[in-house]
């Protein structure tokens, strides 16, 4: 059968399972939207292909599945590379079809040449110039099988104009090998035998589980784990959901903005189990005095993360599910009642500090948004957070239960992921709830991208978190700069009016009181919806570990004459 | 100390730029790199030096397997090698040293390739310790300019007894499920 290039990429995409495609057209990839006509695939025109990227992020994240974005060159491409540093600092399965100039003209400065695999070469797990129309199948398929495979990530194909319009024999490469031997390699009993040592050895065990337990799907087997053990579990920012957040064996989140209890059971730990997670600096803090008095074990699936950052006692590179699953037979049956009530005694304390639980003083806290929020939802909805302070928030009070219902921008922390990332979601996932949560200065940096909601007829609701403040930066300069607050506070549109002129409504609320009845409402209405929380101003996220120092060195929330309140 | 890591590669463009941009962005310390074709057509073969006092040589080498066009890494380090370093050195010599010079040379079987009214350019060959030698003799006599290869290396013996990545493992056993013997 003989194709066209152009031709050629959609008959892949559509055996590859692809339904949706983001992207944004432009002279140098008009070949490919020529021929798209043809194809049984959405194709979803975004505002600006950062948009395109973080869609087709956001629809991975849901499902599971690879999200696939297009531009144009130079120009195109470029805006695309947020979105694309985003996907690989998060290891998500994404796809990046760009156009090029034409290959004789390559080189020349031409118009909208930008060398893109040379930009994106850093912030992709691979990339590949198209030149010819006969190499476009084979490049398309391998993209595919990279982005997959092994530790996930972003994988870009540049076509050539040229090699979209030339013709050529289709052939469907049915498998596609990798160069060289890029299987995960096998387990070896020696380092399971050491580790179910060190397990049943232990006294104060702690699970670290990262966004690994999402991508093997060990959730119910890391579950299974931890009963057996009667092992704790604390949760990176990406993990949360991974470990249901009802189970009384569930800490919550971990790292610079976790629960103190959490982060003081990390140092007290005698044995981590690093599952699925790379120790950021985010969850660490100082390395010199992080969890100096465990033993570790660590299982990933990237072997470059075992010792990058955290020595440990044994490393095991496999998928987290499996590996799980191997070592489940040979750990004790244990219970460690003396440790859970150590770690309980800081939770009661927390809980007493807790700003959810002080009476409502007439004063809206984004924390109170969450929670009820969370009550509203009934823990339901897929959340997809922008990034600031209402994210952390968000991690801390919104209690997720399940996989893949928190998608949010952990390792790049892209400000402007948010409403476009829950667009991809809600196209991956069209039943479920999606919720939007950003800031008043994140949702600026992409709120385009209501008019792809709109035109896309998607039921988003989307919770703006109002503080007149680019809020986590304000906080930093709270504690670490005198309260010099440069250029921190923002001036904003009338948000109600904002979602009003895209057709969407608007609602605003002021008080505690009225959240729960105006969430209950936007979520009966069955239209995508806006609300302006108008939030207090000056409130920072406790407990804070400042960066770089040491995990159990916390910023507690202040305690005022009233006991502890804001 | 320095540890030697052979890598395989296909011979693609661009695929010396992605190593680089790895080392570049990893902050990798690498004392040299040299890459040349293989014994097979298609694949070239790198050799690299990696000061480990800074960079662990297994972290170099995990971050250099998870590049697609790279086939595999070995550290050879610890292994029996031939490693060889080629030298070109333009050095200071008037008419009246040439055969001293030549002498000179010849302790560390290198020679004299080329022959100018001031200068002589010397060629040596060698593991990088005795490249080294000649050179900081060369030095006292005044070297003009000079360029080296940077350490090749194969690993002695017949090309079977290579190990691999996979043979490193003693008893493997599958990380899906399979029950080891604990
Ligand atoms: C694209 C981008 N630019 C800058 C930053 C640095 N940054 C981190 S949080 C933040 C403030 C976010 O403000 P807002 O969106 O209003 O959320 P808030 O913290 O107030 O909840 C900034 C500027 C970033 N993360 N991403
Ligand atoms: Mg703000």
């Amino acid at each position: 059968m003989n194709l066209t290039g152009a031709q050629i990429l959609w008959e892949c995409l559509v055996r590859e399972g692809v339904d949706t495609v983001f992207g944004y057209p432009g002279g140098a990839i008009l070949p490919a939207y020529d021929a798209l006509l043809q194809y049984p695939i959405r194709h979803v025109l975004v505002r600006h292909e950062q948009g395109a990227a973080h869609m087709a992020d956001g629809y991975a994240r849901a499902s599971g599945r690879v999200g696939v974005a297009v531009a144009t060159s130079g120009p195109g491409a470029t805006n695309l590379t947020t979105g694309i540093a985003t996907a690989m600092m998060d290891s998500i399965p994404t796809v990046f079809i760009t156009g090029q100039v034409p290959s004789k003209v390559l080189g020349t400065d031409a118009f909208q040449e930008t060398d893109v695999t040379g930009i994106t070469l850093p912030i992709t797990k691979h990339n590949v110039l198209v030149t010819e129309a006969k190499d476009v199948a084979h490049s398309v398929r391998e993209a595919f099988a990279i982005a997959r495979h092994g530790r996930p990530g972003p994988v870009l194909v540049d076509i050539c104009k040229d090699a979209q319009q030339a013709q050529t024999e289709f052939v469907w490469p049915e498998t596609i090998e990798l160069p060289g031997d890029k299987q995960v390699p096998m387990v070896r009993w020696e380092d399971l035998a050491k580790a179910a040592e060190l397990i049943a050895q232990a006294q104060r065990p702690l699970i670290l589980a990262g966004q690994g337990v999402m991508r093997s799907g060990a959730s119910a087997v890391l579950q299974a784990y931890a009963e057996k053990t009667d092992t704790p579990v604390a949760l990176t920012l990406l993990g949360l959901g991974g470990f249901p957040a009802s189970h009384p064996l569930c800490l919550g989140m971990m790292g610079m903005h976790g629960e103190a209890y959490v982060n003081t059971a990390i140092q007290e730990a005698d044995l981590l189990l690093a599952f699925g997670m790379r120790f950021d600096d985010r969850v660490t803090g100082k390395l010199a005095t992080y969890a100096q008095h465990s033993k570790k074990i660590h299982v990933e699936i990237d072997p470059s993360e075992i010792g990058k950052n955290v020595p440990v006692d044994v490393g095991i590179v496999g998928d987290l599910r499996g590996v799980i699953e191997a070592l489940l037979p040979h750990v004790p049956s244990k219970r460690h009642e003396a440790w859970r009530i150590r770690i309980l005694g800081g939770q009661n304390e927390t809980r007493t500090r807790d700003i959810v639980h002080q009476p409502d003083n007439g004063h809206l806290y984004a924390a109170h948004v969450m929670h009820d929020l969370w009550t509203a939802t009934e823990g339901g909805a897929v959340v997809v957070t922008d990034v600031g302070q209402h994210q952390m928030w968000e991690a801390q009070y919104y209690r997720h239960e399940k996989p893949r219902t928190l998608i949010t921008s952990g390792g790049l922390g892209t400000m402007g992921f948010a409403l476009p990332a829950a667009i991809g979601a809600k196209m991956a996932r069209p039943d479920a709830e999606v919720w939007v949560i950003a800031g008043d200065g994140g949702f600026q940096m992409t709120q385009c991208e209501l008019a792809t909601l709109q035109q896309e007829k998607l039921d988003i609701k989307i919770a703006v978190v109002n503080n007149g403040y680019l809020g986590m930066v304000r906080q930093w300069q709270e504690f670490f700069y005198d309260k010099r607050y440069a250029s921190t506070p923002m001036l904003s549109p009338d948000f109600v009016k904002l979602a009003e002129a895209y057709g969407i409504a608007g609602h605003r609320v002021t008080t505690r009181a009225e959240i729960a009845s105006t969430v209950q409402a936007v979520r009966a209405s069955g239209e995508p919806a806006l609300i302006d929380f108008r939030v207090e101003k000056e409130e920072a996220v406790y407990p804070m570990v400042p960066a770089g120092a040491d995990l159990h060195a916390m910023i507690r929330r202040p305690a005022t004459e009233e006991g502890v309140t804001a | 100390m320095k540890h030697t890591l052979v890598a395989r590669v296909l011979d693609e463009p661009g695929v010396l730029n992605r190593v680089a941009s790895l080392f570049r962005r990893r902050a990798f310390n690498i004392d040299s790199l040299t890459v040349g074709h293989s014994e097979a057509s298609g694949v070239s073969r790198m050799t690299i030096v990696v000061d480990t006092r800074r960079t662990p040589a297994a972290l170099v080498a995990e971050n250099l397997r998870k590049l697609v066009p790279v086939l595999d890494v070995e550290d050879v380090t610890h292994r029996p090698t031939v490693s060889r370093d080629l030298a070109l050195v333009r050095v200071r010599c008037a008419p009246g040293e040439r055969s001293q010079m030549a002498d000179l040379v010849a302790i560390f079987r290198g020679k004299i390739v080329d022959v100018a009214p001031e200068s002589v350019i010397v060629e040596v060959t060698g593991d990088e310790g005795k490249v080294d030698g000649l050179v900081d003799l060369l030095r006292e006599r005044g070297i003009l300019e000079m360029v080296r290869t940077g350490k090749v290396a194969l690993v002695r013996g017949s090309k079977a007894d290579v190990k691999t990545r996979a043979a490193d493992m003693d008893q493997p056993t599958s990380g899906n499920g399979a029950q080891p013997t604990v």
